[in-house]
């Protein structure tokens, strides 16, 4: 194993290019060593260890947004008072992500980078249309997260490029609620969840509805999002309302956590108990 | 931390308990391994190897981590506190209320406790409970453990405050 530990970005990023892109990203480090002891195949990776970049770790609030540092943890958000006052929504995952010793360690950022469907620091971002920067050797790009995944597990990231920050617009949210169910309350994987936002359209808002562990990425579920903007509809009663537009926007499947059948049947509740009596086509 | 060569070992600077030192150290070395096996310090334990346990509990920089998912030159110019940090006369209230039985998670639970014990703060909108959901036990039932908490706390309290 092989580790490179730059102090600024600007020496980050030379050292990915130098390796053209071949180098493990780590921040807090809390997926890479999951049972490491027995991955012999990661051992022989090289990686970049980004603890030491000072600069990526403060969050920063701005006029308009929240911007998070490629460093900053689910502990650093759930300390700030600010956060919890604009974006009660993050505070709610941050607090299910793992346990104390999770927070305290993972990074928003590092969520977004592992691409796991079931990452449940990324719904609510996603949401709440955060955007991504990512930082090369060549200057700067940012997308749009909801934009950021191509497929399981795999993204619009470039090897030699970092997530250096992730910004999230201030809006006027009338609506935001994040779900999350695994078999217990706390320190679980999700089998299924679900963050909700609605902001007024004058503000460039709308119906954001972005379900994890139901598809091979974290996905924002448009079909029911324009089901929720039909005006003059009948209002759905139950949960069975969303189930169409649901088998459109997801693709869930049977594996060693959950059902397919019981993914569908939860996040349609979800939904449901979410959105009933707050929105007049959710009675 | 000097740059390495391909599967070099690494020298760092770091503070464990309060003493400074200097270890070299392999790249893939976890800072729970470096505690037990290159420091002589087994109080942290290996439970499940991936951070849902916490009986490998530390605190790092004054936050509690599990060490199991802490490579060791991740905590180059950091304080590392192990739970062999606190005095055993501090764990009076925790074995009053029975807090510990086999053993194996107690570690963990006094270092996450006492941290919550010097933090009364966090118990604004956290309850200690939610701050404990980190380190399972499968003897106690909790309440034992929350109950020592409690009483801690309390002692706390009952000195002007939380300890420095």
């Amino acid at each position: 194993m092989k580790v490179h530990a730059p102090e600024t970005l600007e020496q980050a990023c030379a050292v990915l290019a130098q390796h053209a892109g071949a180098l493990v990203p780590m921040a807090g480090a809390t997926d890479l060593l999951v049972h490491w002891p027995g991955k012999q195949r990661d051992h022989d990776r090289a990686y970049l260890d980004l603890s030491g970049v000072a600069e990526l770790r403060p969050l920063a609030w701005t006029d308009d947004s929240l911007k998070l540092g490629a460093l900053t943890t689910y502990w650093d958000v759930l300390r700030d008072p600010q956060t919890a006052r604009q974006f009660p929504m993050l505070i709610e995952a941050a607090r299910q992500v793992g346990a104390v010793q999770i927070q305290t360690r993972g990074t928003w950022a590092g969520n977004i980078a592992n691409g796991s469907p079931a990452a449940d620091g990324v719904p609510v971002l996603m949401a709440l249309d955060a955007s991504v920067t990512l930082a090369s050797t060549t200057g700067t790009r940012t997308v749009a997260l909801a934009d950021y995944y191509t497929g399981y597990r795999a993204s619009v990231r470039r090897p030699e490029e970092l997530i250096v920050s992730i910004e999230i617009p201030k809006r006027a949210y009338d609506i935001t609620a994040f779900y999350k169910v695994g078999p217990r309350r706390a320190q679980a994987i999700t089998k299924v969840g679900v963050a909700i936002a609605h902001a007024s359209h004058a503000g460039g808002g709308g119906w954001r509805i972005v379900a994890n562990s139901v598809a091979p990425t974290v996905c924002r579920c448009r079909s029911v999002e324009s089901l929720l903007d039909e005006v003059g509809g009948k209002p759905f009663t139950a949960p069975d309302g969303f189930l169409t537009a649901l088998r459109a926007d997801v693709a869930p499947i049977d594996d060693i956590r959950s059902t397919a059948e019981y993914r569908l049947t939860v996040l349609a509740r979800l939904l449901y108990h979410g959105l009933k009596g707050r929105t007049p086509s959710v009675a | 931390m000097k740059q390495p060569s391909e599967g070099a070992k690494l020298t760092i600077s770091l503070t464990v308990n309060g003493k400074p030192m200097e270890l070299t150290v392999e790249p893939t070395e976890r800072l729970l391994d470096t505690l037990r096996y290159r420091l002589g310090l087994p109080g942290a334990k290996e439970g499940c190897g991936e951070g849902e346990c916490g009986a490998c509990t530390v605190l790092l920089d004054g936050l509690p981590v599990n060490s199991c998912l802490v490579p060791t030159f991740q905590a180059r110019g950091r304080h590392v506190e192990s739970v062999e940090s606190i005095a055993p006369g501090e764990l009076a209230p925790m074995l009053r209320c029975g807090a510990t039985q086999c053993g194996a998670c107690t570690p963990g639970v006094v270092v996450t406790a006492r941290w919550i014990q010097q933090h009364p703060e966090l118990t604004v909108d956290r309850t200690p409970r939610e701050l404990m959901a980190g380190n399972l036990c499968r003897c106690t039932g909790y309440d034992g453990i929350m109950d020592g908490l409690a009483e801690w706390m309390n002692a706390g309290a009952d000195k002007g405050g939380a300890a420095s």
